[in-house]
C-alpha cells in the first residue's frame, strides 16, 4: 500500500493507505487524532471540519491521495501551546453544550475570519451554515465569532 | 467504594425544608455520602441506613481537590458545571478545585438515569447536605487541632482560617476530618441569600477540553486492541437477515471478521473505511421488518381512527370549536451517532458508552450474553455523550458491540453511521390530536376535551423511583399511559377539562424525546388556544392571562409581553406569537417574532421568560432554553421523519432539515423570574412553548391555522 506524507499540525506524518481513503479515518484510526468527529461521512454536517492549507475542508470526503505534501490542521493544531483567539471567544461566550460539533464549528469560524475580519450576519450565515449543531448553540456561535473578530481587529493580527 | 456507614457519624441535614442523611464513608481522606431518594421524615433520621444502596459522594483528597461522584451522564446539558458550583458553594472552595465524575453502572444506585429534567432537582439537596457536612467536619478538625472554639473559624477558598490568622487547607485537614466523632459546628447549608457561586453566570467547567478537541467521546477513547466495527442493516426498520454470503467481504483488505447479529451483519476491520467497503460487499438476503406494509398515510389514518366519538358537551354550551393536529415521527439525531466500545472475555464484559441509563445497558448486555442473573459481570463506563435528547436511554449499540466482540474474539468499537442512526433508531412517535373547546353564550369557556392518539412510547428502562421521588407518591411500573397522566395538565381555568391518551400499536420503535408527551400534547393545546382566541375575537395574551391558574405562569407571560413588546407595530407579513408551559417544577413563556414574506418563514427574534426557582447557573439555563428553542423551531418548520413502506426516508442532515446558522434568529433573549428557591428542571422545559409560539406567530402573520407539522413539509 502506498504511503502518503503530509504536514499534520506542524509535524510531518506518513500514512499507509489506499489513495481513496477518506482522510478522516487516517486521522482518527491511524494517527489517533480524534478532534475531528464523524457526524455524517458525506460532507453535510461539518463535524470533521479542519483546514487544508488554511482553508476549511471536510476530511470525511477528502481522499488522502489529495493531501499528500500539503499542510493539514485539525482542532488540536489550532492554538499551538495556548488557545487561539477563536477558541478563547468560544469559552468566553460559553458556546458549547454537548461539544461534539464544536471543533468543526471553530475551524469553520477561523477559516471565515482569515478571509473577513469583520463579518456581517449574512457573512456568518453563509460561512457557517454547512455545520450542524444539534444542541442549537447558533446564537452563541454567532456572538463568539463577532467577539473573536473584534479581539483580532484590536490586536491588529490575522487569525 | 466501600460504603459502610458508621452510625454515630450519621448527620441529618435540613435543606430547603427537606431532610437528608449524611455520613462518612471509610476512607483515608474525607468522603461524605448523602442519601439519595425520597425525603427522609425526621422520625426515621436515626434509623440504620440501607447498606446496599449507593449514594451521593463528595471526597476531599489529600491534595485539596474535591471529587463529586454522580450517577448521571453529561450529554451537553451542563450538569457537571452545576454540580461543581453547588459543591464549591457549600464547601467554600474554588470552583476550579472541584471535579465531577460519572459513576459506572451499578445496580446499587437507586436511580442511575439522566432524564426527566431531574438531575438538579434530585441532586441539589443531597449535594448541599453532603458538602455542608464535609465543611462542618473540616472546621471541627481544625478547631480540635488548634484548640480554639469552632464557631470562631471561617472557611474561604478551600481553607479553614482562625481569628489569629492560622490557616489550614482542606487537603491537610481531610484525614482528621474523617475521624471527627462529634461535630462542633452544625452541618447547615448556607441560606441562598449568602450564595456567591451558585446563581452567578458561570462558564462550563469542560469548555477548554471541548474547544481544544481534548474532550473524549466514546469512540475517541483509546481502548487497547479495539477494532472498528460497522453493521450492515436491513432496508426496512427491524428487518432481519435470512442468509448472507461474506466470502468477498472477508477477502478484502484490513477485514478482521464478520458476525451475524439479530439486527444485521457486523464487519470488523483495521479502519472504518475498510469496514464500510467490506460491509458494502456483503451479499445479504433480508426479511422485511414488521412495519413493511406501513407508510405515512396509513399511519395517519390509523391515528385519526383512534380518536373516539365526540363526547356530549357540557351544559350551556353554545358552540364547540374543534382543532385537529398531526405531528410526525422525529429522530433524535444527536451529533454523535450511537456507538459503543466493548470487550468480552470469558465471563466478563466491559462496555464504554454515552449512556443515559448505564444500569439499563448493564442489564441488556447481560441478558444478550446469557448472564441475565449475573449483571455484575458487565461493567459499564458511562462516557461523555454528544447529545442525548432521549435517544441514549437505550442499549442497542451496546448489545450489538458485546455480541460482536464475543463472536469475533476481540474488543470492538462499534459506530453507527448517520444513516443507521436516522433509519434504524427510535423515534418520537407521530400523533394525531383532536381538541374540542366548549364555549358558552357569553363567550366563557365551559370545557376542554383533548384526545391524543399516539403510538406507545417505549420506556423499558423504567424510571426507577425517580418519578416517585419527583411526584412524591409511590407509583406502579411507569407505563406510557401513566407517564401521560402524570405529566399532562392544562394550566387554565377551562371548566370541565379532560385529556385522554389513545395508545395505538404501530411496530415502529419509539423513545421519549425532549419534553416527551408535551412536545405534542402541550404544543397542540397552546396552538389551539390561539385559534380559540381568534374564534372569540380576543387577544391571545389577554385570553391566556384571564384563564391561567398559576401566578408563576402569569408572571412569565407578563414578562415576555413586556420585554418582547407584545402588540407593537410590525410591517405586513411580520407577526408575534406567544405560548406558555408549566412543567418539571418550572414555568416558561415564549414570544416569537416571525417574518413570512420570504420563501420560508424566518424567525426574527425570540424572547423567553422562565421561572426555574433557584437558578443554579443562569448561563446554563439560558443555553438550554436557547437550544430547546432551536429544536422546537426545527421540528415545527422543517424537520420530520417520513415512513415509506416500513423504511425511514431521511438519511442524514441533508434531508432531515434541522436548523442551521442561516435559519437561526440573531437573538434569543432569556429573562429569569424567581418565585421561590425550589430547584426546577430546565433541559426539557424550553421546547413546547417555543414550538407553539412560532406556530402562533406564523398563523397570525399568514392568517392561516396551521394543523400539520412540520409546517414546511409538502406532504406525501
Amino acid at each position: 500500500m502506498p504511503a502518503y506524507q503530509f504536514i499534520l499540525n506542524g509535524q510531518t506524518v506518513s500514512v499507509e493507505a489506499s489513495a481513496d481513503l477518506p482522510l478522516l479515518w487516517a486521522l482518527r484510526d491511524q494517527l489517533g487524532v480524534t478532534g475531528p468527529k464523524y457526524g455524517c461521512g458525506v460532507g453535510v454536517c461539518g463535524a470533521c471540519t479542519s483546514h487544508l492549507e488554511g482553508e476549511a475542508f471536510r476530511p470525511c470526503i477528502q481522499p488522502i491521495g489529495g493531501v499528500a505534501g500539503t499542510r493539514v490542521t485539525t482542532i488540536e493544531g489550532l492554538g499551538g501551546e495556548g488557545l487561539h483567539p477563536v477558541q478563547q471567544a468560544w469559552i468566553d461566550e460559553d458556546v458549547a453544550q454537548c461539544g461534539f460539533c464544536q471543533p468543526g464549528q471553530i475551524m469553520a469560524a477561523v477559516a471565515l475570519l482569515r478571509k473577513n475580519l469583520d463579518p456581517s450576519d449574512a457573512d456568518i450565515d453563509a460561512a457557517m451554515s454547512d455545520n450542524v449543531c444539534r444542541c442549537g448553540t447558533y446564537v452563541r456561535i454567532r456572538a463568539a465569532i463577532k467577539r473573536a473578530a473584534h479581539a483580532l481587529r484590536e490586536a491588529g493580527r490575522a487569525p | 467504594m466501600t460504603d459502610t456507614p458508621k452510625q454515630p457519624e450519621t448527620v441529618s441535614v435540613v435543606v430547603d425544608r427537606r431532610r437528608f442523611l449524611t455520613w462518612v464513608v471509610a476512607s483515608p481522606a474525607l468522603v461524605v455520602a448523602a442519601r439519595l431518594g425520597l425525603d427522609v421524615p425526621s422520625a426515621e433520621a436515626a434509623e440504620p441506613i440501607e447498606e446496599t444502596a449507593l449514594n451521593l459522594y463528595i471526597a476531599i483528597q489529600a491534595d485539596g481537590r474535591v471529587v463529586t461522584t454522580l450517577p448521571r451522564t453529561e450529554m451537553g446539558q451542563g450538569i457537571t458545571t452545576g454540580v461543581a458550583m453547588l459543591t464549591a458553594e457549600e464547601l467554600d472552595t474554588r470552583l476550579e478545585s472541584v471535579d465531577v465524575r460519572t459513576a459506572d453502572a451499578d445496580p446499587r444506585w437507586v436511580i442511575q438515569l439522566t432524564g426527566a429534567s431531574s438531575t438538579m432537582r434530585y441532586l441539589a439537596g443531597p449535594i448541599r447536605a453532603a458538602a455542608a457536612t464535609a465543611r462542618a467536619r473540616l472546621v471541627t478538625a481544625a478547631a480540635n487541632r488548634w484548640r480554639v472554639p469552632a464557631h470562631t473559624l471561617t472557611t474561604v477558598r478551600g481553607e479553614v482560617i482562625a481569628p489569629d490568622g492560622r490557616r489550614a487547607g482542606y487537603g491537610e485537614l481531610a484525614g482528621d476530618a474523617a475521624r471527627v466523632l462529634l461535630l462542633l459546628v452544625p452541618a447547615t447549608p448556607k441560606p441562598t441569600s449568602e450564595y456567591t457561586v451558585v446563581g452567578q453566570p458561570t462558564g462550563r467547567i469542560d469548555a477548554r477540553d471541548i474547544v481544544t478537541g481534548a474532550a473524549k467521546y466514546t469512540l475517541d477513547l483509546d481502548i487497547p486492541d479495539a477494532v472498528p466495527l460497522v453493521v450492515a442493516r436491513p432496508p426496512t426498520i427491524r428487518g432481519s437477515v435470512r442468509d448472507f454470503d461474506a466470502s468477498t467481504a472477508l477477502s478484502m483488505p484490513g477485514v478482521l471478521g464478520v458476525a451475524r447479529l439479530p439486527t444485521g451483519v457486523a464487519v470488523a476491520a483495521r479502519t472504518y473505511a475498510q469496514a464500510f467497503a467490506a460491509r458494502d460487499a456483503l451479499r445479504i438476503s433480508w426479511a422485511p421488518g414488521p412495519a413493511s406494509q406501513l407508510s405515512d398515510t396509513h399511519i395517519r389514518s390509523r391515528l385519526r381512527d383512534a380518536i373516539g366519538a365526540r363526547p356530549l358537551p357540557p351544559l350551556f354550551t353554545a358552540r364547540t370549536l374543534e382543532g385537529r393536529f398531526d405531528f410526525p415521527y422525529l429522530a433524535h439525531a444527536p451529533m454523535e451517532t450511537q456507538g459503543c466500545v466493548a470487550r468480552v472475555t470469558g465471563d466478563r464484559a466491559e462496555i464504554w458508552m454515552g449512556a443515559q441509563d448505564p444500569k439499563f445497558v448493564q442489564r441488556e448486555v447481560a441478558e444478550a450474553l446469557g448472564w441475565v442473573l449475573a449483571p455484575q459481570r458487565v461493567t459499564v463506563h458511562a462516557s461523555r455523550a454528544g447529545g442525548g435528547f432521549g435517544r441514549r436511554f437505550f442499549a442497542e449499540a451496546a448489545v450489538e458491540a458485546a455480541l460482536a466482540a464475543r463472536a469475533l474474539g476481540r474488543p470492538v468499537k462499534l459506530m453507527w453511521t448517520r444513516n443507521d442512526d436516522m433509519r434504524h433508531g427510535r423515534y418520537r412517535p407521530a400523533s394525531h390530536h383532536r381538541i374540542l373547546a366548549y364555549v358558552g353564550a357569553n363567550g366563557s369557556i365551559l370545557g376542554w376535551n383533548h384526545q391524543a392518539a399516539i403510538p406507545t412510547v417505549e420506556l423499558p428502562h423504567g424510571f426507577g423511583d425517580l418519578l416517585t421521588a419527583l411526584v412524591g407518591q409511590a407509583l406502579p411500573e411507569v407505563t406510557s399511559a401513566l407517564f401521560f397522566t402524570l405529566s399532562q395538565h392544562v394550566p387554565y381555568h377551562f371548566g370541565l377539562v379532560s385529556q385522554e391518551l389513545r395508545e395505538v400499536s404501530i411496530p415502529i420503535p419509539t423513545a421519549s424525546f425532549r419534553s416527551v408527551f408535551t412536545s405534542q400534547v402541550g404544543v397542540a393545546n397552546e396552538v389551539f388556544i390561539d385559534q380559540l382566541a381568534r374564534g372569540l375575537g380576543r387577544d391571545p395574551v389577554e385570553l391566556r392571562r384571564s384563564q391561567l391558574k398559576s401566578a408563576r405562569l402569569k408572571a412569565v407571560l407578563d414578562k415576555v409581553a413586556q420585554e418582547g413588546q407584545w402588540g407593537r407595530a410590525l410591517p405586513p407579513g411580520v407577526a408575534q406569537g406567544v405560548a406558555v408551559l408549566e412543567e418539571w417544577d418550572s414555568a416558561v413563556a415564549h414570544l416569537v417574532e416571525v417574518d413570512v414574506t420570504g420563501e420560508a418563514p424566518r424567525v426574527l427574534r425570540v424572547v423567553i421568560a422562565a421561572d426555574v426557582g433557584l437558578p443554579i447557573n443562569p448561563k446554563s439555563i439560558e443555553a438550554q432554553l436557547q437550544g430547546a428553542a432551536i429544536d422546537a423551531f426545527s421540528t415545527t418548520l422543517s424537520a420530520g421523519i417520513h415512513i415509506d413502506a416500513g423504511a425511514v426516508r431521511e438519511g442524514s442532515f441533508a434531508d432531515y432539515r434541522w436548523f442551521r446558522m442561516k435559519h437561526a434568529p440573531a437573538e434569543i433573549s432569556v429573562h429569569l423570574v424567581r418565585s421561590d428557591d425550589r430547584v426546577g428542571g430546565v433541559g426539557e422545559l424550553g421546547y413546547p412553548s417555543a414550538a407553539a409560539a412560532l406556530t402562533n406567530a406564523i398563523a397570525r402573520a399568514t392568517g392561516t391555522m396551521p394543523t400539520r407539522f412540520p409546517l414546511l413539509d409538502s406532504g406525501a
